[in-house]
This record gives C-alpha cells, sequence and structure tokens, in this order.
C-alpha cells in the first residue's frame, strides 16, 4: 500500500492545524532540480527471539532480506532502525547474535547499510558491543539534498537521549537553513505514544523542540513493531512494522505481549517500508511491503 | 500479593511527638500531622518484579512510595499520575501521589534491566 499526497495537500492539511497524517517527507523532492531517491527501513527483527509469536523465527530475517533484493526500484540505502537483535543477559550470546545479524544481512544487494541499535541491542552495556559491530550509534549524513541523523535514545537505559547528544543535535541543526528537509531516524517514539508500554522517550519533547523551528522534518523509528503515523505541530512521525512480530496497538490489550502467530495468514503485521519520491507525482510517499515475497504485512 | 500498610507506624510518631510538647505546641503538631499524613507504602523490586506488585490505594489519601532495589539501578513509572522516580541501589527513592481518581494504573520499570524488564510492571488500585 502506498500514501501519497501532493505537496500542495499536504501544506493545506499543515496549515489547518488538523492531527491530519500527510505523507511522509513534505519539502523533500520538491525543488527544482531534486533528485529522486528512494530508501528502505527495516526495524525490530530481533534476531535471537525464539516463541510462539513467530514459528519461523530463524526465516524470517533472510527471507526479508530476499524481499529487499527483490524490489523493483533499487534503494539507494537501507537503514535499520534498532533492536536488531533480541535482547540477552549473556555478553557473549548478544555478540554472537549481532555478528549472525551482521552475516544475515550482509546478503543485501544493497551496500549502503546504516545501523542503529535499540533498546534490546544497546541497553544493558550502553551501546557497547553494538558499536563494536557497526559504529557509532549516533550520527549524520546527506543524500540528495536531505540531511538524516540519526538519534539514540536508547544506549542510556533510561530511555534519553541526554544533554551531550541534544547538544550534539542543536549544534548540527545550527549549520541547516530552516527549510533544509530533515529526515531523522531514532528507535524509540519521541513522543508520548503509550508510556504505559514504555512506548516514550524520556526527553523526546526536548529533541522535538529542538526541531520545531525548522520547517519539514520528518521522523522514521521503530520500538512499537505496527505502523503508525503522529504528527507533533508540522513534524510527522511514522513508525514501521517490526520483522519478527506484531504488537498490538496501544492499550487495546492488558498487557504489551505479541499477538498471536495466525498460521492462516503467516508473517501478518510484519513487514519494511520503502521511501521515496514517486517520480511520477514528485511527492514523497512511504510504501509498507510484506516481510517475505510470499505474502504477510 | 500484599502490601504492610504503615499508616499505624506514622500514627505512632505522631503521639510520640505531641506528647514530648506541653501546650498548644504540641495540640498543634498532633493536628498538624494528623490532617497531612501520609500513608507510607514500601515496594522493593529485584529483576524483574515489585514487591508489592499490586498496590491498593484510597482516592484523596496522599501516599508515600518508599522503594528499594534489591540488586541493580530500576525505575518506577506510573505515567497515568505524572510520577516516576529511578530506584538506585543503596538509597531509599521516594515517590509521592494524592490519587485524585479511582480505578486500576500500570506502573512499570522504565530503566532496561535485563531480559525480563518487558514484564516488569505492577498495579496500583484506587478505590473511594
Ligand atoms: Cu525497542
Ligand atoms: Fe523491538
Amino acid at each position: 500500500m502506498t500514501k501519497m499526497i501532493d505537496r500542495r495537500d499536504f501544506l493545506k492539511l499543515a496549515g489547518l492545524g488538523g492531527a491530519v497524517f500527510a505523507s511522509a517527507l513534505p519539502g523533500v523532492s520538491l525543488a527544482a532540480g531534486q533528485d529522486d531517491f528512494f530508501f528502505v527501513q527495516l526495524s525490530d527483527t530481533h534476531w535471537g527471539f525464539q516463541g510462539a509469536p513467530n514459528p519461523d523465527a530463524k526465516g524470517t530475517l533472510k527471507k526479508a532480506v530476499a524481499a529487499v533484493n527483490s524490489l523493483e526500484r533499487t534503494p539507494d540505502f537501507i537503514m535499520f532502525t534498532g533492536d536488531l537483535t533480541h535482547t540477552t543477559d549473556n555478553p557473549v550470546e548478544r555478540r554472537e547474535r549481532l555478528s549472525q545479524f551482521k552475516e544475515i544481512v550482509s546478503e543485501l544487494k544493497v551496500k549502503t547499510v546504516r545501523f542503529m541499535p535499540g533498546e534490546h541491542d544497546a541497553s544493558l552495556d550502553n551501546g557497547k558491543a553494538f558499536q563494536e559491530f557497526f559504529g557509532p550509534t549516533h550520527y549524520t549524513f546527506d543524500h540528495k539534498g536531505v540531511h538524516f541523523i540519526v538519534l539514540d535514545n536508547v544506549s542510556d537505559p533510561r530511555a534519553i537521549v541526554g544533554d551531550e547528544q541534544r547538544d550534539w543535535l542543536a549544534n548540527d541543526l545550527k549549520s541547516l537553513k530552516p527549510d533544509a528537509p530533515i529526515v531523522i531516524f531514532t528507535h524509540r517514539p519521541l513522543f508520548d505514544l503509550y508510556p504505559q508500554w514504555d512506548w516514550a522517550t524520556r526527553d523526546g519533547d526536548k529533541v522535538v523542540e529542538l526541531l520545531m523551528p525548522h520547517r519539514h522534518v520528518t521522523v522514521f523509528y521503530g520500538h512499537i513493531h505496527q505502523e503508525h503515523h503522529h504528527m507533533t505541530g508540522h513534524i510527522g512521525h511514522h513508525a514501521a512494522k517490526g520483522l519478527m512480530f506484531p504488537l498490538p496497538a496501544a492499550g487495546t490489550t492488558p498487557t504489551r505481549t505479541p499477538i498471536p502467530w495466525d498460521p492462516a495468514h503467516p508473517y501478518q503485521g510484519i513487514g519494511f517500508r520503502g521511501v521515496g519520491t514517486d517520480p511520477k507525482s514528485a511527492a514523497a510517499t512511504i510504501t509498507e511491503y510484506p516481510a517475505t515475497n510470499g505474502g504477510g504485512a | 500479593m500484599n502490601w504492610t500498610p504503615t499508616r499505624r507506624r506514622v500514627a505512632t510518631v505522631a503521639v510520640l511527638a505531641s506528647l514530648t510538647l506541653i501546650g498548644t505546641l504540641g495540640v498543634q503538631m498532633a493536628a498538624r500531622s494528623a490532617d497531612t499524613k501520609e500513608q507510607v507504602i514500601k515496594v522493593s523490586t529485584k529483576r524483574f518484579s515489585y514487591s508489592p506488585s499490586e498496590i491498593r490505594l484510597k482516592k484523596g489519601v496522599p501516599v508515600v512510595l518508599e522503594l528499594t532495589t534489591e540488586d541493580i539501578m530500576m525505575g518506577f513509572n506510573l505515567p497515568d499520575f505524572k510520577v516516576h522516580g529511578d530506584i538506585v541501589p543503596g538509597k531509599v527513592t521516594q515517590v509521592r501521589l494524592v490519587p485524585d481518581k479511582v480505578g486500576t494504573f500500570v506502573f512499570l520499570c522504565d530503566i532496561f534491566c535485563g531480559a525480563g524488564h518487558e514484564e516488569m510492571s505492577g498495579k496500583i488500585v484506587v478505590v473511594d
């Protein structure tokens, strides 16, 4: 399924101030001569998880890699937004899982692949093991006129971005014009989606405050294992599906337990997403793909 | 699970305090501690549970939760009352609240503490 809306309509919706989900990336791709681009977000692969919510726990990631490899449109880059591995108290096992994960995703044909941790990867050792395999947990990069910022809200087990990283962010934003297109990748929501299930970042409001003066900011995150769209003012926040098991919508069940596997609809509720400009309409779009070529999502 | 109210101890302390003083001052102190009397509830934690995990409160009665951890740092987050505290080993963390609504409210550990972290929660039941 593709969500699309043109720039005029987006501005109209944004101007009304209603909590309407428009498309991703307002302001992107619309400048004259802006190149088309397309990237893929994968999230919450939870490598190492075992249990009834996914009887194909060892096969799903490989199927997703194959599905990405067979996309008609080749992604410019691929972003993993955390919870690459399922948590373990054993540091040796944690490294084993990170290593196996890395090995499997090395089969991706696209070679520009970026990573960030989730709390399952990083919260028990402040990101130490993650960094051994994948390097820094927060960084920036630029691609075709869009400034991308990867924010770490998991290496501190209290789920905070922290003063130091917020200073770093403020400093980075200073170098950008107010109308520069900015994309944030992070693991946990930067707004209070449902703190009762730990779907929040303690200082997320302070991060959003820093982003507010910038007119074209879009946040892509994971953690909640389902698609979700939310606006804080003009900033869109888009949660991706996970690739191990789906979680119920906030507060719809007594506890945050995975949605059971449905043999009639295997892989339902898991998948990945593509984000890019639509060459025909020049609008930025989000497309949700099933986890496997055989169906799902 | 059950909890042991420590209101009696607080009341005893208040009475003793008033006995050691004479005249109006003593009476005033006793009166003051009577209407600001907070219910104290001790909650201890360890990976990955709270004890007690269910706390029953009366609407409008102020309460102090005295939180401790038996092993590593833990969180106590009660979003419906916008109350939270970090529980550091070797220390007592106090969180105060006056329950102003009736119902069942989840509290959870919001400091990632290990493989069972996501199950570490409890509930507060507020009755009229
Ligand atoms: Cu997560
Ligand atoms: Fe996750």
